[in-house]
């Protein structure tokens, strides 16, 4: 294990980027004790979570900025021993750390979206996003299993409150399906965890990944990771609950469920599955191929037929993660880096699409496509920024969404033909499915009398999606700058699975 | 140099960006003079390289700008590539755009998003130049994917018309299914060949000629598989057989943009891409035979259905189709060098049609069915004058040997190649046959659309000669006109008009172009001085010498084009101006070879009975039957319904899941601690 220990400056930046939101926490808790409440403590509320976010992003800006490309092990890495063996382990490699920023970037723009659309209970609202934030960066940067396991774990419980409280009409639903699907998961894990640590005698990540568990072990505790790790995904055909958790979900918690929360499933898949159970991900590569070329065209097929607008969000998102997955388990550099550069991408895009959403919701207050129509006539900036991204999620080259695409299928071309075959009809589809959705929702004439006096995006909503258009364009013709950040980690993960294959 | 080009290559850019978002806060006419002053400048600049190129001693370059996509092998920048290819094609596309945002200040004068129309075209323009300068698969692609943004845009840029709307997705869309087995060739040459960069592909190539290479469980041949899949991405782009159905409703766009994109420019950059990949395709047998079998077949295709449309711009742009076979089959028989050339020409003729129409469309307060037109002569004499000359550029007329229009050059080399070609195989000798009947096809409906609009009687009033009685000509009118933009400000006055001097001038520029550019390049391109003008951008094999051989063909192959048009333009003039009224009896009759071409070959109909229905039903059936009655069925619902039972004793469902949910993790940490701190202990 290789670890920067000379830059003193940097000492438990991790544990800073990771808890500093707790600071809101204590921060909005002492309004509520203070027995502040009303307007005044709302808005108070609101600008601590922003400020607190805002912090977090610019740690984390610094954690990428002295982050070292070249090194492609865990940086950053802090050690302190708990009790009887156990350890506090933080560190993130080339990986997570983008993970890290990605989730500190999108939660200021969440806490923004969230100003005026939520009213009600709105400093625990913000308490659940910071909350939420401490445990998903918690995520990325956990080396040790049981500390990953909890901020896995807890990461759902803020997630659900997000949907169950602030939710639409059917949130008990879409809520409980979540936790049914995300329970079964969670549970196979948790025996996996325990039989890993009885087995290894440890729980430190960098010490597994060495490990070399036996051969006849490997396959059940891949399928184990690999349950829960296929729910959070989502991969098809567990996804079912994800429509219904975006439908419902307020459009906050949209952003951080597809932008992030998904991306949790991709980075186990590389944290444990590949490193872990080379044997096993090897044999049951087949299996994630036809399970990704499968949600590739399913999904988009579904998405082409939705009546609500952040249901064929969802569904799509379902599609762009099967990309994902076929790349993880593609076994070559272009293919990880795709898939690692589409889970970012994803987080952006996908987010601002449910952003798109929320502007005319917090409008119109119904997502129904057929409502909508001839937008453009009184919202012109509002189609062109929903062009931009409508253009990312259909893999537009110029856009991000393109070059996870390319790479996610150049890489799984190499494994299977097959799969790149199949999958490269999401290129088609994706096309129909989010074309067709902007025009029903921008194109034509303005026919709904309810749309007459719609506003096009205010200063507030100019601010929240400045930084996702730039990033869009930005990451779509310089997607080097995260191939630089991300090589030397992936060339060593891919080196040691064909390593571990061969020995 | 470089700097120059690379000034060429971002004005357009520049261009757009500054008239796209401040378009409404600058202004009408500071938009238009910024996108097309830029333009000019770009054109300026492209004939410069293309006269430094070819009477200078520039040699080819490459301007290496950023890197773009670097992971191991596959690397990409973003780059400007300068050669033969790229600068005859740089001429090509910014002189057409040049004089289409001219002709749109006229054209598009009565729009209300001026600013927005021109941010396309010139963000067009920009994609369509870093295509032809692309120095890799990537930017390539990039360049591919950016014009189809720009024609989707621009198809339905008057969005509050369905037609528009739909077509506009329906070209996105079936150019996706091209560019479906595009990527895939660019995957197959990747890993093949461990480069997607064409100075370290091509060199390789010479020594697979003969691998075999596995896709799809099955052993192919590698460098024929490759070409054979990156052609589809160029059979969707350049509206060949089978995904040519988008192009026809590209028309809904407005005209200018028509005659850029969906005649000039953009559909030729397959043909374009074929050429550039000719190091490829010369070790390609198979490949090349199937370009010379689409490429034959669509010229013959668009050509019979061509006859049978009554709209002014669809007969064009089925003519288009057709003429982008010829350069197909061209370079499917391995004389890149003449669908260059024809490429090249028709550029001229084309966009000269075109936007010749476009006048007619704008004389005649937007319409656009030539059946309610007729004796437009008097009344738009330059427009007759200059789709005139199109007309006979584009029928190839010309006495061998002696002089001929633009069309009459490159026409006759491709089909000589192919009549040379026809000595060594049979594909060739198909092209050939193809090539001249339908040349015969392409002088019947090219005249048949002049003289249906400019000659016979008037059908566009009750009586031509009485300008006040305009009652049912404004019906006609109201009928057809569903243009989402106002009518125009001439309100009152129905009889045709000419178009404004700001049309005028750019369609004078083509008329010169489509007169003289066979003539004066004919040496360069397909010449004496073919050589030394491609300077290797274009290779062909040692046993390649189908160009050679074209020149040297019998007598008869020479006259035949010649001889097939003058009987296709005798038979229009017999059927529409001789007994006039004939074409529109055969019509009536709706007799079966009639309907058969009238409806396209039903390719329409037959898509949408399998495609777009099937996907409707299978996404109906995965939603309704796989995720909801299956999936949720089995899985979640039904457990919720068990536990519903519970939960209505309870009462208290609503929070209690998340205390169960946070229950149950807490007692699995707790149970992993302890077997945790078991373990350790011992």
């Amino acid at each position: 294990m290789v670890s920067v220990r000379g830059d003193w400056t940097m000492t438990g930046i991790l544990s800073l980027t990771t808890f500093l939101p707790m600071a809101g926490v204590a921060a909005i808790l002492l309004l509520k004790v203070l027995g502040q409440s009303g307007e005044r403590a709302d808005n108070a509320a609101r600008w601590i979570a922003l400020v607190t976010t805002l912090a977090t992003f610019a740690l984390s800006v610094l954690l990428v900025v002295r982050f070292d490309p070249s090194n492609p092990g865990f940086q950053f890495v802090e050690e302190i021993p708990w009790f009887a063996g156990l350890s506090y382990r933080m560190g993130v490699d080339g990986i997570s750390v983008l993970f890290v920023l990605l989730t500190a970037f999108l939660l200021p723009i969440c806490i923004i979206a969230s100003w005026k659309s939520v009213e009600k209970r709105v400093l625990e609202y913000m308490v659940a996003f910071l909350v939420l934030e401490v445990l998903v960066i918690g995520v990325f940067c956990a080396l040790d299993l049981i500390l990953f396991y909890l901020f896995f774990e807890a990461g759902l419980v803020p997630m659900f409150l997000i949907i169950g409280i602030w939710g639409g009409k059917n949130r008990v639903y879409a809520a409980f399906k979540f936790f049914l699907y995300t329970l079964l998961g969670s549970v196979l894990m948790l025996a996996a965890i325990l039989t890993m640590i009885g087995v290894a005698g440890t729980s430190s990540i960098p010490e597994l990944m060495t490990h070399k568990f036996a051969g006849w072990l490997q396959p059940w505790l891949w399928i184990a990771f690999f349950a829960s790790f296929a729910v959070k995904m989502p991969m098809w055909p567990v996804h079912t609950w994800l429509p219904d958790a975006h439908v419902e979900a307020p459009t906050a918690g949209s952003v951080i469920l597809a932008g992030i929360l998904l991306k949790m499933g991709g980075y186990g898949f590389m944290r444990f599955s590949i490193p872990m159970f080379p044997h096993a991900s090897d044999m049951f590569a087949p299996l994630v191929f036809a399970l990704s070329a499968v949600a590739i065209v399913y999904t988009s097929l579904v998405a082409f037929r939705q009546t609500d607008i952040k249901k064929l969000i969802a569904y799509s998102s379902v599609a762009h993660m099967g990309f994902v997955t076929m790349g993880i388990f593609s076994g070559n550099a272009a293919g990880e880096q795709g898939a690692i550069f589409q889970m970012l991408s994803h987080g952006v895009i996908s987010g601002a699409l449910f952003l798109c959403v929320g502007v005319v919701y917090d409008r119109m207050h119904t997502r129904e496509i057929a409502f909508y129509g001839g937008l453009v006539n009184r919202m012109p900036w509002y189609a062109a920024t929903f062009m931009l991204f409508t253009m990312g999620n259909v893999g537009l080259p110029g856009t991000s969404g393109f070059v996870g695409e390319i790479l996610t299928m150049t890489g799984v071309y190499q494994a299977s033909t097959w799969t790149a075959f199949v999958s490269a009809t999401g290129v088609i589809l994706s096309a129909m499915y989010a074309l067709t959705l902007y025009r029903r929702v921008v194109f034509g004439e303005m026919t709904n009398p309810a749309l007459a006096q719609i506003t096009d995006l205010d200063r507030r909503e100019v601010l929240i999606f400045a930084p996702l258009v730039i990033s869009t364009l930005y990451l779509g013709f310089q997607p080097d700058v995260v191939f630089n950040i991300t090589g030397a980690s992936v060339d060593a993960l891919v080196g040691a699975w064909r390593a571990a294959l061969a020995g | 140099m470089e700097n120059l080009v690379t000034l060429l290559v971002f004005a357009p850019l520049v261009g757009a960006v500054v008239a796209g978002l401040f378009g409404r806060r600058i202004g009408n006419v500071p938009s238009q003079a910024v996108t097309t002053g830029l333009l000019l400048l770009a054109c300026g600049l492209s004939w410069y390289t293309f006269s430094q190129w070819t009477w200078g001693h520039m040699e080819a370059f490459t301007v290496r700008l950023a890197p773009f996509i670097n992971i191991g092998d596959f690397q990409s920048a973003w780059s400007i590539r300068i050669d033969a290819l790229s600068s005859t094609m740089l001429v090509v596309v910014t002189t057409v755009s040049a004089l289409v945002h001219l002709y749109s200040w006229g054209y598009m004068a009565e729009d209300d998003s001026k600013p927005r129309f021109f941010a396309y075209l010139s963000l067009f323009t920009f994609a369509m130049l870093a295509l032809v300068t692309a120095a890799d698969f990537m930017q390539l692609f990039f360049g591919w994917e950016g014009v189809g943004l720009a024609s989707y845009l621009l198809i339905g840029f008057w969005f509050r018309k369905p037609s528009a709307n739909a077509a506009s997705i329906k070209a996105f869309v079936v150019n996706r299914v091209g560019d479906f087995g595009f990527a895939l060739g660019i995957m197959t040459c990747f890993w093949a060949f461990g480069t997607i960069e064409f100075a370290e592909l091509f060199p390789q190539i010479a020594a697979s000629a003969g691998k075999t290479w596995e896709f799809l469980g099955r052993d192919w041949p590698l460098v024929d598989l490759a070409c054979a899949l990156l052609f589809v991405g160029a059979m969707g782009k350049s509206a060949q057989f089978f995904l040519h159905t988008w192009l026809p409703d590209a028309m809904e766009g407005p005209t200018p943009v028509s005659a850029l994109i969906h005649a000039a420019t953009m559909v030729t950059a397959g043909v374009y891409m074929v050429c550039l990949l000719s190091p490829m395709f010369e070790y390609a047998p198979v490949a090349k035979q199937i370009v010379t079998l689409i490429g034959a077949v669509t010229a013959l295709f668009a050509a019979t259905v061509g006859l049978a449309q009554n709209d002014i711009k669809r007969v064009i742009a089925y003519s288009t189709c057709s003429q982008l076979g010829y350069m197909f089959f061209a370079a499917g028989v391995g004389a890149y060098e003449a669908a260059m050339f024809h490429l090249f020409t028709h550029a001229f003729f084309k966009a000269l049609l075109f936007l010749g129409a476009g006048s007619v469309i704008h004389g005649m307060h937007h319409e656009q069915d030539m059946r309610r037109m007729g004796n437009l002569w008097k009344y738009l004499p330059f427009t007759y004058a200059v789709m005139t000359i199109g007309t006979i550029a584009i029928t190839g007329m010309g006495v061998p040997g002696l002089f001929g229009f633009a069309g009459f050059y490159s026409k006759d080399t491709i089909i000589e190649a192919a009549f040379a070609a026809g000595q060594h195989s049979g594909y060739g000798l198909f092209a050939f046959v193809i090539g001249v009947f339908a040349a015969g096809l392409t002088a019947f409906y090219s005249w048949r659309l002049a003289f249906m609009t400019f000659h016979g009687t008037a059908k566009w009033g009750h009586d031509a000669h009485h300008a006040d009685d305009h009652a049912h000509a404004h019906d006609a009118h109201a009928a057809h006109d569903d243009h989402a933009h106002d009518d125009h400000g001439h309100g009152h006055d129905h009889t045709p008009h000419e178009s404004p001097l700001v049309m005028l001038i750019p369609l004078a520029v083509l008329a010169v172009g489509a007169i003289a550019a066979g003539f004066v390049f004919v040496e360069y391109f397909v010449g004496h001085h073919e050589n030394e003008f491609w300077r290797g951008a274009i290779f062909t094999a040692a046993g390649n010498h189908v160009l050679h051989e074209a020149h040297n063909v019998p007598t008869w192959v020479k006259w035949a084009p010649l001889v097939v048009s003058t009987l296709g333009l005798l038979a229009a003039a017999w059927v529409y101006l001789v007994k006039e009224g004939m074409g529109a009896r055969i019509a009536a009759q709706r007799g079966p070879l009639w309907t058969f071409l009238y409806n396209k070959w039903f390719f329409d109909e037959l898509y949408d009975a399998t495609f777009v229905r099937g996907a409707r039903a299978l996404g109906d059936l995965f939603w309704k039957g796989g995720d909801q009655k299956l999936i949720d069925g089995l899985g979640p619902d039904g457990v919720a319904a068990v536990s519903r039972a519970v939960g209505a004793r309870t009462g208290r469902l609503q929070t209690g899941y998340v205390y169960h949910y946070a229950f149950v993790m807490l007692l699995g940490v707790a149970g992993l601690l302890t077997y945790a701190l078991y373990q350790w202990s011992r």
